[in-house]
């Protein structure tokens, strides 16, 4: 190993940091090519902002705004928040404010309208920012107050981590997916599998994973505890990029002598459907292990499965079908843009044929918020990314993470079930 | 900079959603988001709780959420410090931005129990089990870490030119 070798977030990290070498352990500040919030986030934010009297942010093109939680405001303190964020960002001229009616969730969004790239350092004050790392950038979830001081000066502390790689090999069998892969590696290693570490996937399997599936992967890292996830930048990434912004990606390539914390060998035909138990994600079983779950719920949507390969899926399963009586259906697209070639595509027409509401873009239900609270003793199947205690609602509810696949699926029979049953 | 405080202990992977579930983040005062610190996990929680007293819990704690507001309601509810096998790195850095102390001891932790009575010097990382009179040493935080949590928060230190 020479002395110089650095994984691929390292080498981005240290280009951002104005050095030729990090190591993990050190603490670093970098250049910050966006900073986000969102609108649980950014009140916060816009407090400590404030404490600095600045009348200026420090660049209004690399900042977005995107209130996407209590959206459509779902109540009276909701929608004061979202008027100090509207305010804050009209006051600042940030030119990437998204509002309701051109807005999505942010982590589908952002990469949608080209605002991050191959190569950019991102914060976000939200814990999926990490959804990035499939487009070969370094993001990350902070909270309130860096966003304030990123805001103030384009620039955050980082502590350079160590990183474990995932070496992917193979390719998926038919129904499983981006979210079987990361349910299955977070159920392996633990919520706090790679605490404080990155998460880097390579291997010849990457070039079978769709970017939306990358974006699935990269988004539940955060669910092992790690700082990013993130993949290789090749022609998927390229193709995905191209004529969404002016900006050139820039291609970091991991050292091959970088040193990792431990290595993984997952063959993607090994994976099975995989569905996360109540109260962890880590709580995973595979789909033939699962045993009779009986269901109130069921989500479709969310910053991790909410793009259009996800709504394919649910349509292909839910076509020409009625979802079992008395269980509620929610599909939520990621974006307008979605919305739209949902509709187009005929998906939408499929969706409320089968007994599903299908709505407009919001985090809503995956965080409790509003659009599909559980009560006392309710259980969803879900394919968001957490299951704590009360996550959906009454602490007493229950949710079970799993793909589009098995969501939609589950929502004919009324219970957990494979896809290859219906 | 020191804290003296009866233990409130808790277990492993303790979330942001239960220590201060979304329902409650429709509002960004601290002295209102305090009101519902820890519900989901203990609801007795703030009747249990006196000024300075210290949370220790095992490993991963405050995982989940980038909610800030999760250090900020432990800080608002009268919570000197929290001490754990391990945090949540959004946790971590969250504590540290608004100048709230945590810190890391595997045999600190593992001695603790409700209602044992601790004392932190945290300049030094020394804990001391007053109630089992036996004394740790904590993870010593970085000299840049320092800085934030002497300046109360890492807004001050821009507002001071230190960062």
């Amino acid at each position: 190993m020479s002395k110089n070798a650095m994984t691929m977030t390292q080498k981005i990290l240290a280009a951002h940091a104005g050095l030729d070498y990090v190591t993990e352990g050190q603490l670093i500040t970098g250049n910050l090519d966006l900073v986000l919030g969102n609108d649980v986030t950014t009140p916060v934010a816009i407090n400590e902002f404030n404490r600095l009297g600045l009348t200026k942010v420090f660049d209004k093109n690399k900042i977005a705004i995107v209130p996407d939680h209590f959206t459509p405001n779902k109540d009276i303190k909701s929608a004061e928040h979202c008027k100090l964020v509207r305010e804050f960002a009209k006051k600042m001229e940030i030119v990437n404010y998204f509002e309701v009616g051109e807005m999505g969730i942010e982590h589908v969004l952002i990469p949608e309208k080209g605002l991050v790239i191959s190569g950019d350092v991102v914060i976000g004050a939200d814990s999926h920012t990490c959804t990035y790392g499939a487009l070969g950038a370094f993001s990350t979830g902070v909270g309130s107050t860096d966003m304030a001081v990123g805001m103030a000066t384009g620039k955050a502390w980082f502590k350079v981590p160590e990183a474990i790689k995932f070496e992917l090999t193979g390719k998926f069998k038919k129904w499983v997916s981006g979210k079987d892969l990361i349910l299955h590696i977070i159920g392996m290693i633990g919520v706090d599998g790679a605490l404080y570490k990155s998460m880097e996937f390579t291997g010849e399997g990457v070039k079978s994973l769709s970017i939306d599936e990358r974006f699935t992967v990269s988004n539940m890292a955060i669910e092992a505890g790690a700082k990013n996830g993130i993949f290789p930048v090749d022609d998927v990434t390229l193709n995905y990029i191209k004529g969404r912004t002016e900006r050139e990606p820039k291609i970091f390539v991991a050292d091959e002598d970088a040193k990792y914390s431990a290595v993984y060998n997952i063959d993607l035909g090994d994976i099975k459907s995989t569905v996360s138990f109540p109260h962890l994600p880590d709580n995973t079983r595979t789909i033939d292990k699962v045993g009779d779950v009986t269901i109130d719920q069921v989500v479709i949507g969310s910053c991790t499965n909410g793009r259009m390969e996800d709504l394919r899926i649910a349509a292909s399963i839910l076509k020409d079908k009625k979802v079992k009586k008395g269980i509620r259906v929610i599909i939520l697209p990621g974006t307008q843009k979605i919305f739209l070639q949902a509709m187009e595509e005929g998906l939408a027409k499929i969706f409320v044929e089968a007994g599903a509401v299908f709505s407009t873009p919001t985090c809503g239900p995956c965080l409790g918020g509003h659009m599909g609270i559980l009560a006392k003793g309710e259980r969803a199947i879900s394919t968001t990314n957490r299951n704590f205690v009360g996550r959906m609602g009454h602490p007493e509810s229950e949710v079970y993470l799993a793909s589009p696949a098995v969501a939609a699926a589950s929502a004919l029979a009324g219970k957990i079930i494979s896809p290859e049953e219906v | 900079m020191d804290a003296k405080g009866k233990v409130l202990r808790y277990g492993d992977n303790i979330d942001t959603d239960v220590i201060i579930p979304a329902r409650y983040l429709n509002s960004s005062d601290p002295k209102e988001l305090a009101k519902h610190c820890m519900e989901d996990l203990d609801v007795n929680f703030l009747e249990k709780l006196n000024k300075g007293d210290i949370v220790v819990a095992d490993k991963n704690f405050g995982c989940g959420s980038s909610r800030e507001h999760a250090p900020i309601c432990i800080k608002a509810a009268g919570v000197s410090c929290v001490i754990a096998k391990s945090f949540a790195r959004i946790f971590y850095r969250n504590s540290i931005n608004i100048g709230f102390p945590i810190l890391e001891c595997e045999d600190a932790v593992n001695d603790a129990k409700n209602g044992h009575e601790l004392q932190v010097d945290f300049k030094t990382g020394i804990i001391k089990n007053i109630t089992l009179g036996k004394e740790y040493k904590a993870q010593p935080f970085p000299e840049f870490m320092i800085k934030i949590i002497e300046n109360d928060g890492l807004i001050n230190c821009v507002e001071k030119g230190l960062f």
